[in-house]
Parts: C-alpha cells; structure tokens; sequence
C-alpha cells in the first residue's frame, strides 16, 4: 500500500481513464510535492475476479511548486498545492495539471524503458569518441532498459489571477480548462500560456462592497460550455459560455431559501459551499457545505433533490467551531462512478458515504490497524442521544484537527482515497 | 446559544407579567452579552493578519459579514452602544492595543447627555503598515443642531491628545436616547503614541462629510446610510489586508478604488490626502 506519511493536507485527484491498465492516483501535499500512485494489476491469466484491486505504490515523485514570493505586494506565496487534475489520457504520456494559489502547470508524465545504444560519435558513458577510432559505422538501436518515469513541466500558465486559487477543471473537449479565484474564472487552452479568457469576475468596483467569493467551479462532463460555480453564501451558479463572453450572468441559480427555524449568526458560514461535483452523467450537481451534502437536478434550481447531513451534531457546537476556526475548513465530496453513492469528509478522521438509493448513510473510519489494503473499516457512529451503543464516540472527543478534506474515487471501480494527516489510505 | 428564529424587541419584555419579564431580560443580556463576545470575537480574526502570506479572502468575508449581521441586528435593538474599556492609558502604545472597542474620547471632556459611538480600531497589520480607516460622520445640512454637536464633539477631540471617536445622535432615535454608532478606525502608527503634536498630526480618522437628503424618511434613510457606512472600515480594512499589507502611504493610496465621497487612506500623518481632511475637518469647526 503505498504511503505517503508526509505533511498533512493532500490533494486527490484520480485519472479519468483506466482504458489501459495503467491506474495512476496523484496526491499534492503542502510542500509542492506531487506523488503519483499506480496501481499494480495482479494479473491471474485471462480473468480477474471482480472488486479485485491491487495495491498502490509509489510510482513517481516531483517538486510541482516551489514557494514564491510577489515583490509587489511583499507576500509570500505558498508551494501548497491547492488541485491536482489528470487530463483525459491520449497517448501513451499521462499529462496532469497542478495548481498552488497562484500559478498552474502541466506536467508530462511518461515512462522510458528503452535507450538507444550504439553511437557513433560517443562512447557508452557519453563521452565524444576521438574519430580517428571510429573504424565502422553502425545504425544505433534501442535496448531495453530499467523502467524510468519523467516527469516534465510542459507549460506553466502563470499571472492569471489575483487571488487565490481553489479549483481548476479540465473540459470535455479536451483542449480548455478553466480556473478559478476568489473573484475571477478564467478559461485556457492547454497550448497557450501567455493568455487566458475572464470568463467570470465578480469582483466589485469597491472592495468595501465584497460580500460573496467563488469557492469552486467545475465544467460539465459532457457539454463544453457549460459550467458551474458555487459560492460562499451557497448559491450555485451554472454559466452558458455560448450566450455571452463574460458569464457573469447566469443561465441559472441554484439556491435554497434559508431555513428560518434553524437561522443563527453562522447561517451564512455553514451554508458556504466549500466543494461542488457534477455527477458522471451530467444531470446532477453534489455539493458540500459545512453540515450537509446536497444533490441537485440541473433542471430544479430552487432546491436540493437530496440533502445528507454529514454531521448535524455539530450544529449546536457552531460558537467553538467559528472560534477554532474549523468552521471555515473546507471538505470535498465524490461520486462513485455510477453516481450512486456519493461520499465525503468529517471530523476525527471520519468520512461519511451515504446511498442514494436507500437515503442511508454510514460513517467510516479512516484508520488502519495494519498496511493490508483491503482491510475492512470500521462503520462508527457519534453519540447524541438516546442509547449509547458501545463504540460510539461523544460529539466532544471528536479530534477536530484529525479532519478528511480531501478523497477521490476510482472513476470505474470502488476504490477510493482519503487523505489523513499522516497518509493517503486507499 | 445564537439560533434565533426572530428578532427580539426590547418592548417584548415589557408586555410580559413580570417575572416572566424578568426571566426574558436576563435571557435577553445574555444573548446580547453572547452577541457581544462573538463580535469581538470577530473582529479580533480580522485583526489578525498573516503578514507573510495573503489571508483567505474567502474566510474574511464570511467574517466580515457574520459582524455586519450582528451590528444590523444591535442597531435595530437599539443597543448599540460602545463598551468603554480603560484600555489605553496615557502612556501606553496604540500598537498593544488588539481590542475592537476602546474609549476614544477621554470621559473628563465629554457633556452630560449619553454619548454612543462605536469605534472599531484597526491596528496596523504590520509595523509601519497602516490600514486605511473611514470615518464618516453623516451630518444632514438641515439639521443644525447636530452639526453643532458634531462640531462640538469634534472640535473638543480636537484638542486632547488622542483623537478617538465621534459621535451622532440619530434623530429617529431621540426618545430612547439611541442613536446609531458611528464607526471610526483609528488609524494608529506603531510607536508614534507618545509623542506629543498630538493636534492636527493625529488625526488619524477622516472625516467624510455626507449631506443626508431631507425627505419624509430621511431620518430612517440616514439610520440605515449610517449602518451601510459604517462597515466602511471593515471593507477598507479587508481591502488593506487584502491588497496592501505592506505598501508605502502612496501606494495605499493609488491602490484602493476612488470611491464617492472623499475616502482617502491614511498611512502616516504627512499624508497628502491628510490634509484636505484637516481643510474639511477645519470647515465644519469654523462653519458651525
């Protein structure tokens, strides 16, 4: 099992393609690193037993970012790794984008197992051979070699944003992807660095009138003009590229009225919406904010379809949590690849799935007794009332810095990754 | 527990019998006093700046939302008066001062009538860093009477050592004696308390004088422009984070957007733009 027991908070993002055999997972850590995962097939002859999967091992690793500094502004900018994307796979080289809170890059990954051998001019080690040696020419060849695995930055697509960078998406046609800001979305083509489309800017003219940020965009997985953004007062926002250049009017708004019954000082911070997903299929919208997961029918804009607590314990502890700062931690949610799990993170090292068709959910644990890759979680469950069962966990030992930001889901088997403080756990 | 369905009205207490009444104002203060310490609370997170590395925009502006929700709501109870705090003592620098209310003018210059004001002080982010403040006193040309206190009020400021507040007294609330706070950022300069031309160089606040338009609802107009205005200095304050955390003066002043009105920051007190605030501030003292 491969295990990255680096710093904390890393990034998941998994390939959208296992059409070969090759299963990669690419996780960023705080450092600017990127570590991939590939996943080794047991090959048992022709067939493979179903929900087989192999283990994950460190397949390469690369400095992505390193820290920065603005002269202008005289700040600091973080290596952190904020996204990590994989593009759809065409040739044998895999490429992925990787992204801290200023500068995006792309990055060619791609494996060499032979070397050509036989120069004229050189010797084995490199080395210019004196021509009066040279008695006989020959064609060099290529041999097979130990498997190495480069790793290039191919384009750096940088100054595009003032702010700081949450999301980047990579469109269906295979040739854009958006990123977005706090303020800004822009729009790139992969081969072009020195310009980038404002497709959104919702910064206003005064500072002092800023009262909602984007918090992540995503493009839809099959139409490539359509995408969505979400923000920090829970509105969704979907923006038809084809009606106009700048979308800052939207085709449609996806908002639920607030609940008057539960409305307290942190309504708006809970209802921020820190993660937003398109299904597989296009139809639907999931989202996250700080207590629940939604899923949302692109035809319906004045509500959810579904709404999942992750954990409404916390509801009533809302004071501690703004004053620890953990409100604003922001959680990823993930599809399973028939969209019909839906899965994100908790507290204490927590993540919750829940069934959309059953409307259950469980709550698992993220933490292993030993490497075996296939062990079995344990289901958990938090205490907050009625019959304590033995095994539950009281709302106040929740180990709030043990949080599940991060997780990806294999996009055609039940494999998933979480990200723990201390690993990444398949 | 901050849920709360409805707004709460002082007059609801009254209407009760009267242990009942007792039981909703003790529940009331501490509600407000809850209401009062998440405000402090948050404007204490706004304080804090990571000077090295650009703070979360995203967590700003929920912060900076989440209290101008809670000074709506405390101008609409009408409670929104300031604590004073004895925090600053004659010798003690403005740079140790972290609190989100302080006493601005001293108590021995201040008139008999209950003053309001609410003053919000920014400290310097960074050392020489300086965040730029609005002060905006809302004075209606028609209404005197406040103008003379206003310029009053001002012009004792004036003389004492350290600038702090201005106050208003809103004339829709005369008769609970309430009036909207007015909202002041002390511009303060690390390490410059003690020193003693203390007049016209300490004026850290602009003044931005505003003519209230008389109508049949001017006086709730002017309640609520007031309210708008001043969450002025947590906008500048999330635009000076946000933009500027270590700029020169000038910079400061080229980077944040004109606005109506005369804004205009303050990073030390030989700022150009000091100056035509001290004209204006000297206009209102002379005129009145």
């Amino acid at each position: 099992m491969g295990e990255d027991s680096e710093s904390p908070k890393i990034n998941h993002s998994f390939l959208r393609d296992y059409v070969t055999e090759e299963d990669l997972l690419a996780t960023g850590d705080k450092g600017g690193r990127v570590v991939i995962f590939q996943r080794e097939t047991e090959s048992k002859g022709e067939s493979e037993e179903l929900g087989e999967s192999g283990e994950y091992n460190v397949y390469s690793t690369f400095q992505s970012h390193e820290p920065d500094f603005d002269y202008l502004k005289s700040l600091e900018i973080e290596e952190k790794i904020n996204k990590i994307r994989w593009l759809p796979h065409q040739n044998a080289a895999h490429f992925l984008l990787s992204t801290n809170d200023k500068t995006i890059k792309l990055w060619k990954v791609s494996e060499r197992d032979k070397r050509p051998e036989g120069y004229n001019l050189k010797d084995e080690e490199g080395r210019i051979k004196d021509i009066s040696t040279v008695t006989s020419l020959r064609v060099p060849v290529l041999k097979p070699t130990d498997l190495m695995v480069e790793v290039r930055p191919r384009r750096i697509f940088a100054n595009g944003h003032t702010y700081h960078v949450n999301s980047i998406s990579v469109n269906s046609d295979d040739e854009t992807y958006l990123s977005a800001d706090d303020l800004r979305i822009n729009m790139w083509h992969l081969d072009i660095t020195d310009r980038s489309f404002n497709i959104v800017d919702i910064k206003p003219a005064n500072m002092e009138d800023l009262t909602e940020v984007i918090t992540a965009a995503e493009f839809h997985p099959q139409h490539c003009h359509l995408f969505v953004y979400s923000s920090s007062k829970g509105t969704l926002r979907l923006c038809d590229m084809r009606e106009s250049a700048l979308c800052d009017k939207h085709s449609k708004i996806f908002e639920e009225p607030e609940d008057p019954g539960n409305r307290s000082f942190f309504s708006e911070i809970v209802s921020s919406v820190s993660d937003v997903k398109f299904s597989h299929s296009g139809r639907y919208l999931l989202t996250r904010d700080y207590l629940t997961v939604k899923v949302w029918d692109l035809n319906m804009e004045k509500g959810p379809v579904e709404t999942y607590q992750v954990h409404e314990y916390l509801r009533s502890k809302l004071c501690s949590l703004y004053e620890n700062d953990c409100i604003f931690d922001k959680f990823e949610c993930v599809w399973n690849s028939t969209d019909s799990v839906i899965m994100t993170g908790a507290y204490n090292s927590f993540f919750r799935m829940f069934d959309r068709e059953t409307g259950r959910g469980v709550t698992l644990e993220a933490w292993r007794e030993n490497s075996k890759p296939r062990a079995v979680l344990r289901t958990r469950h938090v205490y907050t009332g009625g019959r304590r069962r033995r095994g539950d966990v009281g709302v106040d030992s929740l180990d709030f810095t043990k949080k599940i930001l991060h997780m990806a889901w294999h996009p055609a088997e039940n494999i998933i990754a979480i990200a723990t403080c201390n690993g990444v756990m398949q | 527990m901050f849920s709360k369905g409805t707004k709460r009205k002082f007059s609801d207490g009254d209407e009760e019998i009267s242990d009942e009444s007792l039981v909703g104002a003790r529940v009331a203060s501490s509600y407000n006093l809850q209401r009062q310490s998440l405000l402090d609370m948050s404007l204490i997170k706004l304080q804090l700046c990571h000077m090295l590395v650009e703070p979360n925009l995203c967590r700003s502006v929920l912060i900076a939302n989440t209290v101008r929700q809670i000074q709506e709501e405390m101008t609409h109870d009408g409670s929104w008066h300031m604590v004073t705090e004895a925090f600053c003592g004659p010798g003690q620098s403005p740079s140790e001062r972290l609190v989100a209310t302080e006493v601005l003018c001293r108590s021995r210059e201040q008139d008999a009538e209950p003053k309001l004001f609410s003053v919000i002080s920014y400290e310097g982010c960074r050392e020489e860093e300086v965040v730029a403040d609005e002060t905006l006193c809302s004075v209606s040309v028609s209404d005197t009477v406040s103008n003379v206190c206003l310029a009053g009020r001002v012009g004792q400021c004036w003389e004492k050592s350290e600038l702090s507040g201005v106050e208003r007294d809103e004339e829709a609330l005369e008769d609970s004696r309430l009036g909207s706070g007015e909202d002041e950022e002390i511009d303060t300069e690390d390490g410059a308390s003690t020193e003693s031309p203390k007049t016209t160089g300490q004026v850290f606040g602009t003044f931005e004088i505003k003519n209230g338009s008389p109508g049949p609802d001017s006086a709730l107009e002017e309640l609520f422009s007031d309210v708008d205005t001043s969450y002025y200095d947590l906008d500048t304050m999330l635009t000076g984070m946000q933009s500027a955390p270590k700029m020169g003066p000038y910079d400061l002043l080229d980077s944040l957007a004109p606005s109506h009105g005369s804004p205009s920051i303050v990073s030390t007190p030989t700022c150009r733009s000091d100056l035509n605030e001290l004209d204006h501030i000297m206009e209102i003292i002379v005129g009145s």
